[in-house]
């Protein structure tokens, strides 16, 4: 099973590395992690994935991380009303004969720009859910993805 | 302060004065070049007594030792480097042991970090995993902070070691300094201490409905200072009492309601009734995997009560149906005055039997047993001695037949299980218990790893005394090799020096036993000799310890002696 997991943590040298190491050596499979800037000076809120979760492990994420100094507050908001969403840059390959082909796939979706373009390739900014970015992947797929690069969810509850 | 003069203090001063402020009277280190600015500081300040150990991983398990046995914070001190990197094993012991500890590292110079500089050495990261919580300092105006707040966390919630890094050109640094901080502000800290009242009833109920209740008490009893609350809580509802490996002297050894260790080389008794019983109260243990064995066949017929500080504890192994999250002191005495007083007469009688047909016994025989020995010490010692002991088959059988009555009585590295520890921590706890007679129940090979403290107790002139378990071998290993290795033996050939002869190379005391007969007078010479005795038991080398559980298994393969039988002498039922 996945889990989210959010967490507010100081904002210093170090604490991601405190993290990481917890997850590490307690054997917990990051699925990805964003960190960044939260509402309060001086914290960050973490958001992260984490892959294959058994029974009892779930609570395990949560108090273990609750054991690092640093983290101020961790939840488990897999369960919860939220908003998540990722951001995926796309370098897909498109010359001028192909480029209205994948301008086409672009125009189904919401949340798209382009960020960049040439006479090989475009790159394409999407943010959405974690399906709707498979979604336009795949699609894309046939054309040619020539680099991507996928921020892992960030996620705040909505009650 | 207005109008007040701010002194000016190098950071080495400045961490003095915060030991001192702490209450700090006893450190034990070992100096090198990056730390030296604070040795030279210590100086000044006689308050704060240093012992100097042989090698740091002694500072360590000394600080451990004095900290488990006083409940203080010990204290050790390392130079940078390959200083600090001796210190990890004593901070890993403590780590999985619940020990508080502050551990000071000299770190080069900040402008050098990050250069390989000489005897430079990321010692946050390296024990980031065995500690609790660690720092690195960058500038001196932080340390008595940093201090504060490090005595804080290794002494709170569930104890642990602290590791402060500080870089030589901060412990020069001069800063202003007026008073020591007098409030912490760690909002990512808190431990719950005070219980939750919809747990403790729901766990009240479980317990007043339960007929086949056992209390599984840990270190935690110890940590929280509720022995008196456990025993009133067992006596009130007449419910037998087991203690985990650190838990001995949570709960007294002379108490009808005791029933000794259970798990791996607990006691059949115990590890029977918990397999009967139908509601298994864990009071500041951990169900470790020791106890616990494989999962799905622990205590089928019960359900579980879980009181512990730490929630990641709690589901961290066994399901628990109630937990209570809290200090057990606190939740003992909210959950106390809601027991129903009741007699258990059933389930009591059922332990007699149990204990009568399962006890610990020693095998009839002339040969010297460390079984033997150990009984002895306990019976020549009223089970009032303070007992140290190391890692293997000495470690259990001391377990299992000096069941101790002394509150921090007994002391041992059980989550890790660090050889060696058996001399260093016993000069911890000496110090620690200046007036009590301390014992190190030793293994030969284990007393190999870390005897170069012998050196430091004689210059202390600290009388503990030692009973080496000389069988020669790294008898648990032999022990496994035997039983699952099918006799192939390999790599246990330990043979120590001559121990009496080391014994007086150091000038200590030193004496032999090598037959039954001479056990009771040895003990006896070594307690009234006023200063460090060894005395080199030479013992049967191939015995087993049982019961056993093998690991990852169940009381349904648990292994009683195949030598037990009716002429056996019963023994510590
Ligand atoms: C060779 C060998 C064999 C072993 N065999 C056995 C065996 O047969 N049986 C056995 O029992 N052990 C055995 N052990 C030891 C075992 O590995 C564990 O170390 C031990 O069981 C842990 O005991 P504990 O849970 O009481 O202590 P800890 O591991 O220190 O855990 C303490 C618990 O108490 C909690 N706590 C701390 N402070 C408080 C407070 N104020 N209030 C409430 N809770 C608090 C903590 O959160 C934690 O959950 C063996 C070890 C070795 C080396
Ligand atoms: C530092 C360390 N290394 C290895 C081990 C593995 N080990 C566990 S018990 C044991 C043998 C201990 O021998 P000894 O100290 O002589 O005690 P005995 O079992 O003979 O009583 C060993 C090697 C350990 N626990 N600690
Ligand atoms: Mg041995």
């Amino acid at each position: 099973m996945k889990r989210i997991i959010s967490a507010i943590v100081h904002d210093r040298p170090g604490v991601l590395n405190r993290v990481s190491s917890m997850f590490r050596r307690r054997g917990f499979n990051i699925a990805s992690l964003a960190v960044g800037h939260s509402e309060k000076e001086g914290f960050s809120r973490m958001t992260i994935v984490v892959d294959n979760v058994e029974g009892m492990q779930a609570d395990q994420i949560t108090t273990q991380l609750d054991n690092v100094v640093e983290v101020v507050e961790a939840a488990d908001i897999t369960d919860h009303p939220t908003v998540i969403r990722e951001t995926a840059l796309i370098k897909v390959a498109a010359t001028p004969s192909t480029r209205g082909q994948v301008i086409e796939i672009l125009d189904l979706f919401s949340g798209i720009e382009v960020a960049n373009v040439s006479t090989e390739w475009i790159i394409i900014e999407m943010t959405g859910t974690t399906e709707q970015v498979e979604a336009i992947l795949a699609l894309l797929e046939p054309h040619g993805i020539i680099e991507l690069m996928r921020t892992g969810l960030i996620a705040l509850t909505s009650n | 302060m207005k109008g007040v003069a701010v002194m000016e203090l190098a950071g080495g001063e400045l961490i003095c004065e915060s030991l001192i402020e702490e209450g700090v009277d006893l450190v034990f280190g070992h100096p090198g070049g990056a730390i030296l600015p604070l040795y030279d500081h210590l100086t000044k300040y006689p308050q704060i007594k240093h012992v100097l150990t042989r090698h740091e991983q002694g500072a360590a398990h000394a600080a451990d030792g004095y900290a488990r046995s006083t409940g203080k914070v010990g204290v050790c001190i390392a130079t940078s480097g390959p200083g600090a990197i001796n210190l990890v094993v004593g901070l890993a012991t403590a780590y999985m042991d619940s020990t508080p500890m502050v551990a000071i590292t000299g770190q080069v110079t900040r402008g050098a970090i990050g250069k390989d500089a000489f005897q430079e050495t990321d010692i946050t990261g390296i024990t980031l995993p065995v500690t609790k919580h660690n720092y690195l300092v960058t500038k001196a105006s932080d340390l008595p902070m940093v201090i504060k707040e490090a005595f804080h966390i290794a002494k709170t919630g569930r104890p642990g070691p602290v590791l402060i890094d500080v870089p030589r050109d901060v412990l020069q640094e001069m800063t202003p300094f007026n008073e020591y901080p007098t409030t912490i502000d760690l909002p990512g800290y808190k431990p719950v201490l005070e219980p939750n009242n919809e747990q403790i009833e729901y766990a009240v109920n479980l317990i007043n409905k339960a007929k086949r209740p056992i209390i599984l008490a840990g270190r935690g009893v110890q940590i929280s200072q509720a022995e008196e609350q456990l025993v009133a809580l067992a006596e009130k509802a007449q419910i037998p009492v087991i203690c985990t490996l650190l838990g001995l002297g949570a709960f007294p050894g002379s108490h009808y309601l005791n029933l000794s260790l259970m798990g791996m080389h607990g006691s059949a008794f115990a590890n029977i009734a918990v397999d009967e019983s139908d509601l298994v109260i864990n009071i500041g243990a951990r169900f470790d995997d020791r106890i616990v064995g494989k999962v799905e066949e622990f205590a089928t017929k019960a359900k579980f009560v879980h009181i512990t500080i730490d929630p990641s504890n709690i589901n961290q192994n066994v399901e628990a149906h109630a937990p209570v999250v809290g200090d057990a002191k606190l939740v003992l005495e909210n959950m106390n005055p809601l027991i129903k007083s009741a007699k258990r007469t059933e389930w009591l009688k059922r332990m007699d039997q149990l204990r009568n047909k399962h006890p610990f016994f020693i095998p009839e025989t002339d040969k010297l047993l460390p079984q033997f020995v150990i009984r002895q010490l306990w019976e020549a010692t009223g089970g009032q001695a303070r007992i140290v002991t190391g890692v293997g088959q000495h470690q259990m059988w001391a377990a299992q037949l000096y069941p101790t009555t002394v509150e921090r009585g007994f002391i041992t590295s059980g989550g890790l299980g660090t050889m060696g520890y058996e001399v260093p921590a016993a000069m911890g706890m000496q110090m620690g218990r200046p007036e009590d007679l301390v014992w190190s129940i030793a293994g030969d090979g284990g007393f190999q790893m870390t005897l170069q403290e012998l050196a430091t107790i004689r210059d202390e002139k600290l009388p503990v005394k030692f009973a080496i378990m000389n069988n020669s071998y790294l008898g648990m290993v032999r022990q496994w090799q035997e039983l699952f290795y099918d006799n192939r033996y390999n790599q246990i050939d330990i043979a120590g020096p001559d121990w009496v002869k080391l014994a007086e190379a150091y000038g200590i005391h030193g004496i032999r036993v090598d037959n039954k007969e001479n056990v009771l007078s040895a003990i006896h010479e070594a307690n009234q000799h006023d200063g460090p005795v060894i005395v080199d038991f030479v013992v049967e080398q191939e015995g087993n310890v049982y019961p056993m559980i093998p690991a990852g298994q169940s009381v349904n393969e648990m292994v009683e002696d195949p030598d037990m039988d009716e002429k056996s002498s019963m023994v510590a039922k």
